[in-house]
């Protein structure tokens, strides 16, 4: 025990200098999720085999209800697989406490904070800025929390409440507070899903710039080919219930992408092989 | 503002009402003042033995507070055992529904019993008849908590304390105010109803004595002074729901915009 918690400090030493190295990579060895027992048991993902490098950025795409959104909870140890392997940094997801941010579909911003204290929650909760939460909340962190707002527009809502946004300032927010802590692995789960196609450009603008600013591992889940084109270095597509991989693509698009570009010929064209692609396995 | 104002005015003047109502039909109607006096002259008594009524209602509220606080410390300790696990959940429910059901004039004799005649038994009381809503609602809150707000936290490996402090308990504030609510009015009728069976002081003896000495008038005035505390209370644990859990109602004195 004494030597595991040995290994998790230098661990995260090691970040705290920014060394790549040490980020998170992702791997599920043949991970399946089955849920229920006996007669009534229901797969939810058949033996999946995943694997991202640290710093990549791999989109998720398929038919409704095909375990994407298992695999992230896989990865972010809100559930353990049934049979295989889920490793985050080289380690079992459950062995030790991830720096994860998360975004979920529902912004689930807490209605009793204002935005700040809901964008500066992870800071409560997770090491090392836990242990000066209290020092810190009003002065470095707030400032902290006040520059990312700041970044995605919502400098002047700091301290409404959330039921005084609209939808797409709370999908700001949620952004926030999962980008506060400094994440090296962050998993969006349809982030952009029920907001308007402007709206949803803007952010995946702003998404791709907090993404370049710091690099952290990316797991997106996500309906939107086009989504998953101007944003992810790899896309994968995976077959209907109960879910596998079926096509793993790299975007050869160097990165930053102009937000046109979703109109070009060629992007049209991914897409396009994409969605055939998806229309095939949904039978 | 101007709506409040007349909501305001009218609860008023129904108020008023009532007790002009009471009046104009108790000299209409020739009604003895032995069966049921004016309110004119149960203001008066009111006013003429306030110096003697003061102490017992002094009583009457230290009784009905301690009785309260020691409810909402056993209620909430229950309510957060019950309501973040399913199992004791499932396991403590029917004791507790059964203990809920008991009359809690039935556990005074045995309060008496126990602890002799006084303010003890008034004190339990006042406990035992509100730590159920306490612990129901609070149950209900923590057990009825959105998963969605709960896994924010697990990703980011919060421990199980850490939930329940920062997103179980401030959830559940709404229906904790809503338990206290009921709560202080049923510690008032827990710590009466003591007092009128075994203590020789309080509202509730003050009532019984005078009753029985029909001073009519005397028991109206008692009945007056604890509706009077009841409001009190409760309109305290309004103001205090307000400003802890104005989230919830969307009340307009905590919108900036």
């Amino acid at each position: 025990m004494n030597i595991a918690n040995h290994h998790e400090q230098a661990v995260d030493a090691a970040q705290k200098i920014g060394s790549v190295s040490n980020r998170y990579a992702v791997e599920l060895q043949a991970a399946s999720v089955v849920f229920g027992k006996g007669a009534e048991a229901v797969t939810a993902l058949s033996p999946t085999s995943l694997k991202m490098d640290a710093g990549d950025f791999v989109a998720l795409v398929g038919p409704s209800g095909c375990g994407k959104s298992t695999i992230l909870r896989l990865v972010s140890n809100l559930i353990q697989p049934s049979s295989g392997v889920v490793l985050v940094g080289g380690r079992e997801a459950a062995a030790k406490q991830l720096r994860i941010g998360m975004a979920f579909q529902n912004p689930t911003m807490l209605p009793w904070l204002t935005i700040e204290q809901n964008v500066m929650m992870p800071l409560k909760i997770v090491p090392p800025f836990k242990t000066t939460f209290y020092k810190d909340r009003k002065g470095a962190f707030r400032d902290r929390v006040h520059n990312l707002l700041e970044q995605v527009g919502l400098k002047d809502f700091a301290s409404h409440f959330p039921w005084q946004l609209s939808g797409g300032m709370l999908q700001r927010s949620n952004l926030c507070r999962a980008l506060i802590h400094e994440p090296d692995l962050l998993l969006l789960d349809e982030p952009f899903g029920a907001l308007d196609q402007f709206t949803r450009e803007e952010l995946w603008q702003i998404l791709q710039d907090l993404y370049l600013d710091r690099k952290p591992t990316v797991l997106l889940v996500t309906h939107d080919l086009r989504e998953a084109g101007f944003l992810a270095k790899r896309i994968c597509v995976m077959s209907a219930r109960p879910g596998r991989i079926i096509s793993d693509e790299t975007v050869n698009i160097p990165q930053p992408r102009d937000i046109g570009m979703i109109y070009s010929s060629e992007f049209v064209e991914m897409t396009q092989g994409l969605r055939e692609l998806i229309a095939q396995v949904r039978k | 503002m101007t709506e409040n104002t007349r909501i305001r005015m009218m609860s008023f003047s129904l108020i008023f009402g009532f007790f002009l109502m009471w009046e104009v039909l108790c000299v209409l109607l020739n009604v003895s003042d032995l069966v049921l006096p004016r309110p004119s002259e149960i203001l008066v008594t009111l006013w003429v033995k306030f110096p003697i009524l003061l102490p017992h209602i002094l009583q009457t509220l230290y009784s009905t507070l301690t009785g309260f606080v020691l409810g909402v410390i056993i209620g909430t300790a229950l309510g957060v055992m019950v309501g973040t696990s399913k199992v004791a959940y499932a396991v403590a429910y029917p004791l507790l529904v059964g203990f809920s059901s008991i009359p809690k004039v039935a556990v005074v004799p045995i309060f008496v019993l126990w602890f002799g005649s006084g303010t003890t038994p008034a004190i339990l009381t006042a406990m035992v008849i509100c730590v159920f809503p306490i612990v129901v609602n609070i149950a209900t809150g923590l057990a009825t908590t959105e998963p969605d707000l709960e896994d924010v936290l697990k990703t980011l490996g919060a421990s199980k304390s850490e939930i329940l402090w920062n997103v179980g308990l401030p959830r559940t504030m709404p229906y904790f105010f809503a338990a206290l609510k009921v709560a202080i009015t049923l510690s008032f009728v827990g710590a009466v109803l003591s007092e009128t069976v075994a203590s020789n002081r309080g509202i509730g003896n003050v009532m019984m004595t005078a009753s029985s000495n029909f001073q009519v008038s005397l028991v109206f005035a008692g009945l007056i002074i604890l509706a009077l505390l009841g409001v009190a209370l409760y309109a305290l644990f309004s103001w205090l729901e307000r400003r802890v859990t104005g989230w919830a109602t969307r009340g307009n004195d905590i919108t900036i915009t």
